[in-house]
């Protein structure tokens, strides 16, 4: 339980409180019954805070880049424009299909927050403030990430509308093709650390004051590109392609179940710059200015420094076809995070056998980064080739004659 | 506090468990069956932590509702009938004298198991444990898997290569 405790002394306050609570009641549960409430309403209230801020950073940044000034009536700057929505989107009228599956309609909206409020859980705020410091954290996130694209299947099934099911699909065929980069770039870290804990991989950054990034470079461009993929912003946002499909898996939703994906979607994409900032760029430590600044402060600032790099993707990139952002999966990110895998397990072996101090990230560092640009320059040209770049149709086995997608039928009516 | 912590979670993640593969059956929807089934590997996976088997827990998540629960989908939207649905089939009565004689054989051993209890850390370094016995005592069976799955990727990728369906 002391650990527990321990674990949150960082806001000075709480110390005070948990310390006044223990004096209280002698019931260590109750301490850490309070301790886990506090800090998951801590941390809440950062996600829930951050995607409101979100909504008007993303507006204001993207409307910078296309040369507009973006939302700037509510408030000053615009800034009450995210509440103004927020009012709006609640007060609309909730429309069901009457063909839609009933409650399955509705689980799907509530269902994508799970993943995405758990994964804030296992990030390292400051060296003693992890909210839970799992074993296998690099794991917990890549199984919470894949769990996310099956609500957003519920969500395209149960609508009971052809562009919702196909948006569902593509969201499946992607989650498949880009989960397999993301393990593969996640491995890079945790082959070099030795450890599955976030909190025990910015440890490693900041003891031997290098960030990952420099050591391992492929596998943060290969995590960054699949993570937009897995995230559906939009180079590669095919799940809801409104030139295509309407809106993808969210057609058939408004009012604010259309609210909470959109929510979930500004969410995750904190999320991942999380994940971004803590596994590669060295978390809460900044070559030892978190000496003298709350190291949470930092880690918030590095969260938010990617989520503009998210943002700045957003505003400049056009939206991939679909063949292309499957071929750019299995034809480019996987055998580049294989060859990179390769390296870097014989790096690590080196480094082990030989018991080097930590100079010898140095020279790991440069050798991959010559390393990425010589494997990016040969891709590149590979799969820039016409044979590549023109769209092809798949061919089935035997060209059996398959018919068409079954659409979903449901005998009685959807009522929730 | 743990204790009593730890049963009552066992009990509402395996009553999660256990409807939710009774409704795998009993739901008429196929799409419907693929989610309960999907609901009762989570619970599985939330057993597993119960027993501190973090990893396997996390593995079973990742492995089983994210990428074994898509294939799953896939194999349901791309089969023809599938519209079909959960019907009644004419095997469904010896099928489930079947179930029921596996269940009771099941809940025989469990009984009948001395069970021995794990001394030591609750969430341990499972994963590096794991990974020492895969590469050591267990290599054989590691490599003969990764030999199998190289053979799958291989022949997939045969089977669907362009310009291939005129020999075949």
């Amino acid at each position: 339980m002391r650990a527990v405790v321990a674990a949150w002394y960082d806001f000075d306050p709480f110390h005070e409180l948990y310390e006044w609570i223990g004096d209280v009641t002698s019931s260590e549960e109750l301490v850490y019954v309070i301790i886990a409430v506090v800090g998951a309403t801590g941390i809440l209230s950062f996600v829930g805070l951050g995607a409101l801020a979100n909504v008007w950073l993303e507006r204001k940044i993207i409307g910078r880049i296309q040369v507009r000034r973006g939302p700037n009536r509510v408030g000053p700057g615009g800034l009450l424009q995210p509440v103004a929505d927020a009012i709006k989107l609640i007060q609309k009228e909730v429309l069901q299909p009457r063909a839609s599956d009933g409650k399955l309609y509705n689980l799907p909206p509530i269902l994508v927050f799970i993943p995405a409020m758990l994964t804030f859980a296992v990030f390292a705020w400051a060296p003693d403030m992890v909210y839970a410091d799992l074993n296998v954290g690099v794991l917990y996130l890549l199984a919470l990430s894949s769990v996310t694209s099956l609500a957003i299947f519920m969500a395209g099934w149960a609508s009971n509308n052809k562009y919702a099911l196909l948006g569902a699909m593509r969201v499946i065929a992607m989650a498949v093709s880009y989960e397999i980069p993301m393990v593969l770039a996640l491995l890079a870290p945790v082959l070099f650390t030795g450890t599955m804990s976030i909190p025990g991989i910015v440890d490693f950054q900041r003891t031997n004051d290098i960030w990952l990034a420099f050591m391992l470079p492929l596998p943060v461009f290969i995590y960054a590109i699949s993570a937009t993929a897995e995230l559906n912003r939009t180079p590669a946002d095919i799940a809801e392609a409104e030139s295509e499909i309407v809106a993808g898996f969210h057609t058939e939703y408004s009012g604010m179940k259309f609210g909470l994906f959109y929510a979930v979607e500004l969410i995750n994409s904190l999320a991942v710059s999380g994940i971004l900032a803590s596994l590669f760029f060295g978390g809460y430590s900044l070559f030892g200015i978190d000496e003298y600044i709350p190291p949470w402060i930092i880690f918030i600032g590095k969260i938010y420094f990617f989520y503009f790099g998210l943002i700045w993707l957003r505003g400049t990139w056009p939206r991939l076809r679909i063949d292309q952002l499957m071929a750019f999966s299995w034809k480019m990110l996987i055998p580049l995070a294989l060859i990179n895998i390769a390296v870097v397990s014989a790096e690590v072996l080196i480094w082990r056998l030989n018991e080097f101090d930590s100079w010898i990230f140095w020279v790991y560092a440069l050798m991959n980064i010559v390393m990425m640009f010589v494997l990016l320059q040969f891709f590149f040209t590979m799969l820039t080739k016409n044979y590549y770049r023109l769209p092809r149709r798949a061919t089935l086995i035997h060209d059996v004659s398959v018919p068409s997608l079954p659409a979903p039928t449901f005998t009685q009516g959807g009522n929730a | 506090m743990d204790d009593t912590a730890v049963v009552v979670a066992f009990y509402v993640l395996a009553a999660i468990t256990l409807i939710s593969a009774l409704m795998v059956a009993v739901v008429r929807d196929l799409i419907h069956a693929v989610l309960f089934l999907i609901l009762s590997f989570i619970g599985v996976a939330g057993l597993y932590i119960t027993l501190s088997a973090d990893f396997v827990a996390v593995v079973q998540v990742l492995i089983y509702a994210g990428a074994i629960s898509v294939l799953m989908i896939f194999a349901v939207l791309l089969t023809p009938r599938s519209d079909r649905d959960n019907a009644a089939v004419s095997y469904a009565a010896p099928l489930s004298v079947l179930a029921g004689l596996l269940g009771a054989v099941i809940i025989f051993v469990g009984l009948d198991t001395d069970w021995r209890q794990v001394e030591g850390d609750r969430f341990g370094q499972t994963a590096a444990e794991i990974g020492q016995a895969l590469l050591d005592p267990y290599a054989l069976p590691f490599e003969v898997a990764s030999i199998v799955l190289v053979v799958a990727m291989i022949g997939a990728i045969i089977l669907v290569r362009p310009g291939n369906e005129e020999e075949a």
